[in-house]
């Protein structure tokens, strides 16, 4: 990891304050995260901690309720505009993929720039094919999605986000639904992308991935942020006991 | 669904229950009386003759029955393919179809000389009234069923208030109320017009319904995955959502249509001339009422056989292009 980037002054998303209920529900408490442009954050925690409701916000699939939420300067608000400025520089990789159906993995490809960016298709193509290659499946750009298998969609959907020239990357757990043998290919994927100076928030229980290439691990529970810690110190000498318990049932496999 | 691999022992089998069936069928044809009827008089060699055969001639000629029904019913069983079993119970149902026909004594010749006017105009106004009106139907229901999903609440109000009232009336009654109450507006409409509308209103409330699941139908991940790409609402439904539920929303639309063939013989009664006004009508001078009914009758039912076959291959289609 020679060739990270300097970060820039600015933090690209700043979120202060952020709360989020469903009904009584607190799925957030009172977060505050900054990130900067080049920074890889892992997010990782037990299972409804708010983890991927923290990173829904980011790109508005979740309204929040309380805070401020600031992308590349522009607030968050429910009455905003552009949202869909925003989100187009938003990439987003899901667990479930969601890749269109009915649109070959090309059309997947071209579809954000050609129908957002008005990029003319020549052109379109040309980026696709391109982030095809460097996700190593450009021979089935002509293939529908079901015809692949899920290792391959989910390298096909981080394809299809940088296609749209993202400036941070979201990833909602990436691995979760994939078959274990798939999920090195999917991470390789990843760490490639993380050492070309991608700005990264990803939700992942993959440690490995975690210790290989965060700059930052944050640990959450019960819709808090526990710890946030660089990864060498966040995984040898965690601070909280519910940081170390957490990781002693993750790790021990 | 799918068929088990393993069946049960075919009830037909059985010889207990074989007999059992024999016993109903002869008590029940007993009880019908088939001594005066034409199979009466094929018997009457055995039987006697049908007019002073009295009890024995009846007990013969509903014992032959039962013998025949029980012999058929286990040959149809006993045949080695489905499709076979199928094509023969359905040969057989017909022919039974046309003998009670047949014994209403018809007049062919008055079906011939009118049918075919009943096919070039009757026929013809149906299957186009009936087409414009599915087609208006499928452009309202696509809006309808966005309006039902969309959080403007007059959207919603408007959509849900036209779906409640053309859903909850019977379309008869709209066929009369498009008709005779637009003139009280000051437009004086045509009975055509007033047909299609009424057709279209009607069943673009129904299909509003199908659309409605079908789009809901769609995974949730697919607004998502298209909203995070930055896709406003109306690309979002076009590009995304409609194109998957299409094929979703084709078969149902095809049951609309055979259905709304037959629905469109309520606007007989505004005098447009399909089908039904001229089965009505072309026998009335001569009091040959049952001959343009049945023909009628077979018209429609041979319509809508067409209908569902062109439909179940569209079906078939789209199964595959959605893999």
């Amino acid at each position: 990891m020679t060739d990270k980037e300097p970060h820039s002054e600015l933090p690209i998303i700043s979120i202060t304050g952020v709360s989020k209920f469903f009904g009584d529900f607190q799925a957030l408490a009172d977060i505050d995260l900054a990130v900067n442009i080049g920074e890889r954050i892992v997010i990782c925690g037990p299972s409804g901690s708010g983890k991927s409701t923290l990173i829904r916000c980011i790109n508005r699939l979740e309204a929040h309720q309380a805070g401020t939420i600031h992308v590349n300067g522009v607030e968050l608000h429910q009455h905003m505009k552009d949202i869909d400025k925003v989100r187009s520089e938003v990439g987003m990789v899901f667990q479930q993929f969601n890749l269109f159906p009915h649109m070959t993995i090309l059309e997947n490809c071209t579809a954000g720039p050609m129908w957002v960016n008005k990029v003319p298709e020549a052109q379109a193509r040309d980026i696709a094919m391109q982030y095809l290659e460097r996700v190593n499946i450009p021979e089935q750009a002509d293939k529908y999605p079901t015809q692949l298998s899920g290792g391959q969609q989910q390298r096909v959907a981080i394809a299809r986000a940088l296609c749209m020239n993202p400036k941070v990357m979201l990833f909602d757990e990436p691995t979760s639904a994939l078959d274990p043998e798939m999920v090195a290919e999917v991470l390789d994927t990843m760490i490639d992308l993380a050492q070309s100076g991608m700005t990264m928030i990803c939700v992942t229980h993959e440690m490995g991935f975690a210790k290989q290439v965060a700059d930052r691990v944050i640990f959450m529970d019960e819709g808090r942020i526990v710890e946030s810690a660089e990864p060498t110190q966040f995984f040898e000498n965690p601070k909280t006991d519910r940081t170390r318990k957490f990781l002693s049932q993750v790790l021990v496999h | 669904m799918i068929q088990d691999t393993v069946t049960e022992e075919l009830l037909l089998r059985k010889p207990r229950f074989v007999l059992l069936l024999f016993l109903i069928a002869g008590i029940v044809f007993f009880i019908l009386d088939p001594s005066q009827t034409a199979v009466g008089h094929f018997l009457a060699p055995v039987a006697g003759n049908p007019e002073e055969s009295g009890f024995y001639g009846r007990f013969v000629t509903s014992f032959t029955l039962a013998v025949l029904f029980i012999v058929n019913l286990v040959a149809i069983s006993l045949l080695p393919r489905f499709r076979w079993q199928v094509i023969v119970v359905w040969l057989e149902l017909l022919l039974l179809f046309l003998a009670f026909f047949y014994s209403f004594d018809l007049s062919f010749k008055f079906i011939q000389s009118k049918i075919w006017f009943m096919v070039t105009q009757g026929i013809f106004t149906t299957l186009y009234v009936s087409a414009i009106s599915i087609m208006i139907a499928f452009v309202i229901a696509i809006f309808g069923s966005v309006a039902k999903l969309s959080s403007n609440g007059f959207a919603f109000a408007i959509a849900s208030f036209y779906t409640s009232f053309f859903r909850g009336l019977p379309l008869l009654m709209q066929v009369y109320l498009i008709y005779l109450g637009f003139p009280q507006l000051g437009f004086v409409i045509g009975a055509v017009p007033a047909g299609i509308i009424a057709l279209s209103l009607c069943y673009g409330a129904y299909m509003t319904e199908i659309f409605r699941a079908g789009i809901m139908s769609i995974d949730d991940g697919q607004w998502e995955g298209s909203r995070a790409l930055g896709f406003k609402f109306g690309l979002t439904m076009r590009k995304i959502i409609l194109p998957q539920s299409i094929p979703l929303i084709i078969p149902p639309t095809g049951n609309q249509f055979i259905a709304m063939l037959k629905d469109s013989s309520l606007v007989s009664v505004i005098g447009v001339w399909e089908l039904m006004f001229l089965a009505r009508t072309l026998g009335n001078k001569t009091f040959n009422h049952l001959e343009m009914l049945i023909t009628a009758a077979m018209l429609y039912w041979m319509m809508s056989m067409v209908l569902e076959f062109i439909q179940a291959r569209i079906e078939r289609k789209f199964r595959k292009v959605q893999r």
